[in-house]
């Protein structure tokens, strides 16, 4: 049943990455140079030049730098998880609890990291956009942000933060597990079955990522 | 999912040792598909071929992902069928709308002209 759960969830992702892929086409694509590229409503931004920074590196160019960090924690975690569940098999209740410690700490430390990210795109650059107007726009919310069109922004609040919502459940589930695997309730069931499942919804989400990632931040 | 507990019940204290080659395996896979998308990323101007790479790397991370981690690849035949058609379904849908958005670009920047 989890496999059928994890498909209609599938069929939610896919719903908001064709959405994406559909108001990008409807825009405008940068055509200059990269290295001229300016903030504008008017054309859809080069995701490189948006998420280009780094906590502790202020005003520094590290296009994608953050991101990559952040993708790798996330395939950390998935090892992890499936170690977790390799020691289930065994019945070795005391691996079990290290990998989902680790698989909790990894993905505590994801969403940390994308609290930061959604912090600093909050909050804007230091320059913003220059508007025709003469008004600078500084940061981003669902109406207008710096980087582009709204759309851009709604997009990237709607995806990640709906990616970062399983990713919290995700952790919450991993939890309970944890506490049940302590108290020897799965021993005692004689398989670790729970671990499977949990595990199962993990490596979704962490699949989730890396269409997130390839589709938002790459392209 | 429950295809292999042989080794569950008849467990006699003796607890055997990890099996974690293939795990590391994939994990290395993974890293390195990412790293060469990075690649990729700076050493490749903007453009259709270098979006094409992306997504073929994404798809190779993906299988690797579902088939080892999500261990679909050891399923039943009739599991990995149902969950496989309905997301080629969704591709297809993928790719209709983005033609579509090309379309309503199209149609809204030419409509004064």
């Amino acid at each position: 049943m989890m496999w059928f759960f994890l498909l209609s969830d599938a069929f939610t992702f896919g719903a908001f990455l064709i959405v994406y892929g559909l108001s990008r086409h409807k825009h405008l694509p940068y055509t200059g140079e990269p290295e001229a590229f300016t903030f504008s409503t008017q054309w859809w931004p080069i995701p490189e030049k948006v998420f280009n920074a780094f906590p502790g590196f202020h005003g520094v160019d590290l296009p994608l730098a953050f991101v990559a960090l952040m993708t790798m924690i996330l395939i950390l975690s998935s090892v992890t998880m499936v170690l977790a569940v390799e020691a289930g098999h065994r019945m070795d209740k005391n691996d079990v609890q290290k990998w989902l410690l680790w698989t909790i700490l990894f993905g505590s430390i994801f969403l940390g990291c994308q609290a930061w990210e959604w912090a600093h795109f909050i909050t804007g650059t230091d320059e913003g956009m220059l508007l025709s107007d003469g008004t600078r726009v500084v940061g981003a919310n669902l109406t207008i942000n710096q980087y582009g069109p709204p759309l851009f922004a709604d997009l990237f609040f709607f995806i990640t933060g709906f990616h970062g919502t399983h990713v919290f459940s995700g952790v919450v589930l991993l939890v309970m597990v944890f506490i049940n695997t302590v108290n020897g309730v799965y021993h005692k069931r004689g398989h670790y079955e729970m671990v499977e499942k949990v595990g199962l919804y993990w490596h979704f989400v962490d699949l989730v990522w890396v269409f997130v990632f390839t589709f938002f931040y790459l392209i | 999912m429950a295809t292999h507990h042989d080794n569950d019940f008849h467990q006699t204290g003796e607890i055997p040792k990890p099996q974690t080659k293939a795990i590391w395996r994939t994990f290395f896979i993974l890293v390195g598909l990412t790293a060469i998308e990075f690649l990729f990323a700076f050493t490749m101007d903007a453009g259709t071929a270098r979006n094409a790479i992306f997504i073929i790397l994404t798809i190779f991370k993906a299988f690797y992902i579902v088939a080892e981690f999500m261990h679909l690849k050891h399923e039943a035949k009739t599991l990995i069928w149902s969950i496989l058609i309905p997301m080629a379904l969704v591709i297809w849908l993928m790719v209709a709308l983005i033609s579509e958005g090309s379309y309503y670009f199209e149609s809204i920047t030419n409509y004064f002209n």
